[in-house]
């Protein structure tokens, strides 16, 4: 253990999103950097994590019907119209 | 109408997470842009047009689910979706005594080496589809808003009026669902 390393395994699954999302601080950072390179089972967990997150980008999207888009078209005209 | 035409799909996401069934859904995007073209005169430039019309789309949104009540109102909720214990993990899947202490017992699955079931990857993402669905409502919100379509942080707080930290816990508790019920996809038979 370097003196670095004071987050367990079990800290550090908490700590992920907050990583990801930018708000660890700095020293927190480090330690859960420096704790993933030598940890192989929480880097797996990491990779996980960011494989959630791109599967979960490519759920399908849905349009809205031809019928709605027409009279949302429609109402646009007449706004535009109204100057 | 490019912006319909653009932002519409993202929007009909966030109305179905609020309504019942996809017509609904429809509706509400459909009266959330007349609004927008009748309030536009309104809208001050203090956030973005974008954020401005989710934030309209969310409260008309959330007033037609708790008419259709898919929804309780939204005050009685939120609060213990951010209180409360919880864990990313389940304690059992790590060692609990001992010098060892907290380091994994059960570790991660390393899903992306079984070959036959990484490449089913749209079964996988009907799994995340159905986890996303019974999450608790404003949890359900924010993963969608931000990783299912992509909005940034500052948009899902201003369309949900939340703050940082709990935009932050609450996306937190929901990925960690989301990916355990992958993980479960991939290791059961």
């Amino acid at each position: 253990m370097s003196e670095l390393d004071d987050i367990s395994c079990r800290e550090l699954v908490e700590l992920v999103s907050d990583y990801f999302e930018g708000a660890l601080t700095a020293s927190d950072r480090a330690r859960l950097e420096s704790h993933v390179a030598r940890c192989a089972n929480c880097a797996a967990y990491v990779r996980q994590m960011r494989e959630t997150i791109t599967l979960m980008g490519r759920l399908p999207t849905q349009t809205l019907s031809v019928e709605t888009e027409a009279q949302l078209r429609v109402a646009f005209r007449e706004w535009k119209a109204r100057g | 109408m490019d912006l319909v035409q653009r932002w519409s799909p993202t929007m009909l996401r966030v109305a179905r997470m609020y309504v019942p069934s996809q017509a609904v859904a429809e509706d509400v995007v459909q009266e959330t842009w007349l609004g927008v073209l009748n309030g536009l005169d309104r809208f001050e430039e203090r956030s973005s047009l974008r954020t401005w019309v989710f934030s309209i789309l969310v409260n008309r949104a959330r007033t037609r689910g708790q008419r259709e009540s898919r929804t309780v109102p939204f005050a009685a909720l939120g609060r213990e979706e951010v209180d409360g214990e919880f864990a990313a993990v389940e304690p059992e899947r790590f060692v609990r005594e001992g010098d060892a202490v907290g380091d994994w017992a059960a570790p991660p699955v390393r899903w992306w080496e079984e070959p036959e079931r990484a490449l089913d990857s749209a079964e996988a993402v009907r799994r995340i589809e159905s986890e996303i669905e019974r999450l608790p409502e404003t949890q359900r919100a924010v993963i969608t808003m931000r990783d299912v379509l992509g909005m940034s942080s500052e948009e899902v707080r201003s369309a949900l009026d939340l703050s940082e930290t709990n935009q932050r816990v609450l996306l937190h508790r929901a990925r960690s669902k989301v990916r355990k019920a992958l993980e479960d996809y991939y290791t059961d038979e």
